[in-house]
């Protein structure tokens, strides 16, 4: 079963982060990386630009509505994600609980629909 | 000769958690499936019995009867097979059904029992789900019962358990008893349903009581299983000490007319000794194990009354310094109203209206009868009838059992009646 943990933080932390230990977190991070894939439960990870990079983009009435950062201000941002492959919820909050960005911020934990299954 | 229904009733009571619990294995953790199965084979044995008489062990029957229709079940549904890793879990069914299931097989697997209250109780699902799980799984109480212990409309509880038996399936919550490093985190749940199921067949004294003891009982099985799961977790003796030691007095807690008999006055001779004595030798391990929590607490309040051979005998003071420490530990103004009683027991009415007046002047439990009531019971014996009839009245204005508003009349007739 494919779960997406999200990785919500406040990205103003960020920012304030002196080098040598952004460079820290940036290791921990490669390093679970690298031992979630050779567990073989990778599928696709990434960290994201800060919100200040971010376009919001709705249709309403019909008519095309571009805007300027996320779509709500809140206290953590998403600023990451893992797609992984786990046999049941608690392996997944076990690779989640690994995060280093759990210390700080929050991970959601959320199971990937099927369509396949959810169909019959 | 016991009637069918009577039968039925009680089998259905003592024994739908034990036999949904092995039956959720069985279909691979889907919990909705397993209590329909579980009600059709209830619901089969309401139609042949009458005809075909009531087997000898009904219970194996009606394993027996849920066991085959799970097979049948998962054969037959295509979407089910799906989810539940098809091959696999047929072959476990094909293989344990075959060739005749023997009834010890299930009636001692403690460990479907715990797998069930690990599960109700996985932190992914809020508090009150994995509460209203418990009660709706593993002691078998109906939806409509559910609801009535949450005081919510029997619609809404549907909808509760159908949103945490949808999530155990959706996001796949596993069907087992955590890994170790997993334990810390769901032992306080755990612990936390136990004793709310304990607390609702306790501390109701309205309803079906028959109903509520069984609460209590199964609160307390389920208590011994985690305690011989987690033999090194403290604070499991001291809830197991703790309902141990409640349990010991339910003889003396109800009068012969169904009032509530207060601790002071209960005949101690009713008392439950062999029950005693083993919350207190749990109370000890608990102790030896480094246990210093809420639970403990509690559970060595109730020691201290266990051992009073009368009410005078009772030590007050080392009460008193427990309800100190429990309101740094779980502050709260129930606690408060709790510690004030203990420190007028131990050191005089005065000390213990003194902090009554100041929780009242705190304004956060106005409606909460024993709050006037423990008032009343203060003024009444520093001598101050007129005042004290004033605290009785008010708190007569909040009681909402029957028992509980009798006791206070009696008391209200008391005051007024004397110079």
């Amino acid at each position: 079963m494919k779960y997406l943990l999200a990785i919500y933080e406040n990205e103003k932390q960020w920012e304030s982060l002196p080098e040598a230990e952004s460079k820290q977190i940036l290791d921990e991070c490669f390093a679970i990386t690298d031992a979630i894939q050779k567990s073989g439960n990778f599928i696709a990870g990434e960290a994201l630009q800060p919100t200040t990079a971010a376009t919001s983009v709705r249709i309403r009435d019909g008519k095309r509505l571009t805007t300027d950062g996320p779509f709500a201000e809140t206290r953590e941002q998403l600023g990451g994600f893992y797609l992984v492959e786990a046999k049941d919820l608690d392996e997944a909050i076990a690779m989640a609980a690994r995060l280093p960005s759990a210390r700080w911020g929050t991970i959601e934990v959320r199971p990937i629909l099927d369509f396949a299954q959810s169909a019959g | 000769m016991e009637d069918l229904p009577s039968i039925l009733e009680r089998t259905h009571r003592g024994d739908y958690g034990p036999i949904v619990a092995r039956v959720i294995r069985l279909m691979g953790g889907d919990f909705a499936a397993a209590e329909e199965v579980v009600q059709e084979a209830f619901a089969a044995a309401l139609q042949q019995w009458p005809r075909a008489g009531i087997p000898a062990e009904p219970r194996a029957w009606l394993m027996r009867t849920a066991h085959h229709k799970a097979v049948d079940r998962v054969r037959r549904d295509v979407r089910l097979a799906a989810r539940v890793d098809t091959l696999e879990t047929r072959a476990r069914v094909e293989q344990s059904s075959a060739p005749a299931l023997d009834e010890a097989d299930w009636r001692d697997t403690p460990d479907d029992s715990l797998r069930l209250l690990f599960t109700c109780c996985h932190p992914a699902l809020g508090q009150e789900a994995q509460v209203a799980l418990a009660l709706r799984t593993l002691c078998g109480l109906t939806t409509e019962e559910v609801a009535r212990a949450f005081l919510v409309p029997t619609a809404t509880m549907a909808q509760r358990l159908v949103r945490a038996q949808r999530k155990i399936r959706d996001a796949r919550i596993p069907y087992v008893v955590p890994e170790v490093d997993a334990l810390g985190e769901r032992t306080q749940g755990v612990l936390h349903t136990l004793y709310l199921l304990f607390s609702e067949g306790y501390a109701a004294t309205e309803g079906d009581e028959l109903l509520r003891v069984d609460l209590c009982a199964e609160a307390l099985r389920l208590g011994r299983l985690a305690r011989s799961l987690l033999p090194q977790q403290a604070e499991v003796a001291s809830l197991l000490a703790l309902m141990l030691l409640h349990h010991s007095r339910r003889r003396a807690r109800v009068s012969a007319d169904g009032g509530l008999v207060l601790l002071d006055r209960q005949d101690r001779a009713l008392w439950d000794r062999e029950q005693m004595t083993e919350g207190l030798a749990q109370l000890d391990a608990a102790l030896a194990l480094g246990a210093r929590g809420v639970f403990t607490h509690q559970a060595a309040i109730a020691a201290l009354h266990a051992r009073a051979a009368r009410p005078e005998d009772t030590d007050w003071e080392q009460i008193a310094a427990l309800y100190d420490r429990l309101c740094v530990l779980a502050p709260g103004p129930v606690v408060e109203l709790n510690r004030a009683a203990a420190v007028a027991m131990a050191r005089g009415p005065e000390q213990g209206l003194a902090l009554v007046d100041d929780l009242e002047a705190s304004g956060r439990l106005t409606e909460y009868y024993l709050l006037p009531a423990a008032r009343a019971d203060l003024l009444r014996r520093m001598g101050r009838g007129a005042e004290a009839a004033v605290a009785y009245r008010r708190a007569l204005a909040l009681v909402r059992t029957a028992p509980e508003r009798r006791f206070l009349e009696e008391r209200l007739r008391e005051v007024l009646s004397s110079p």
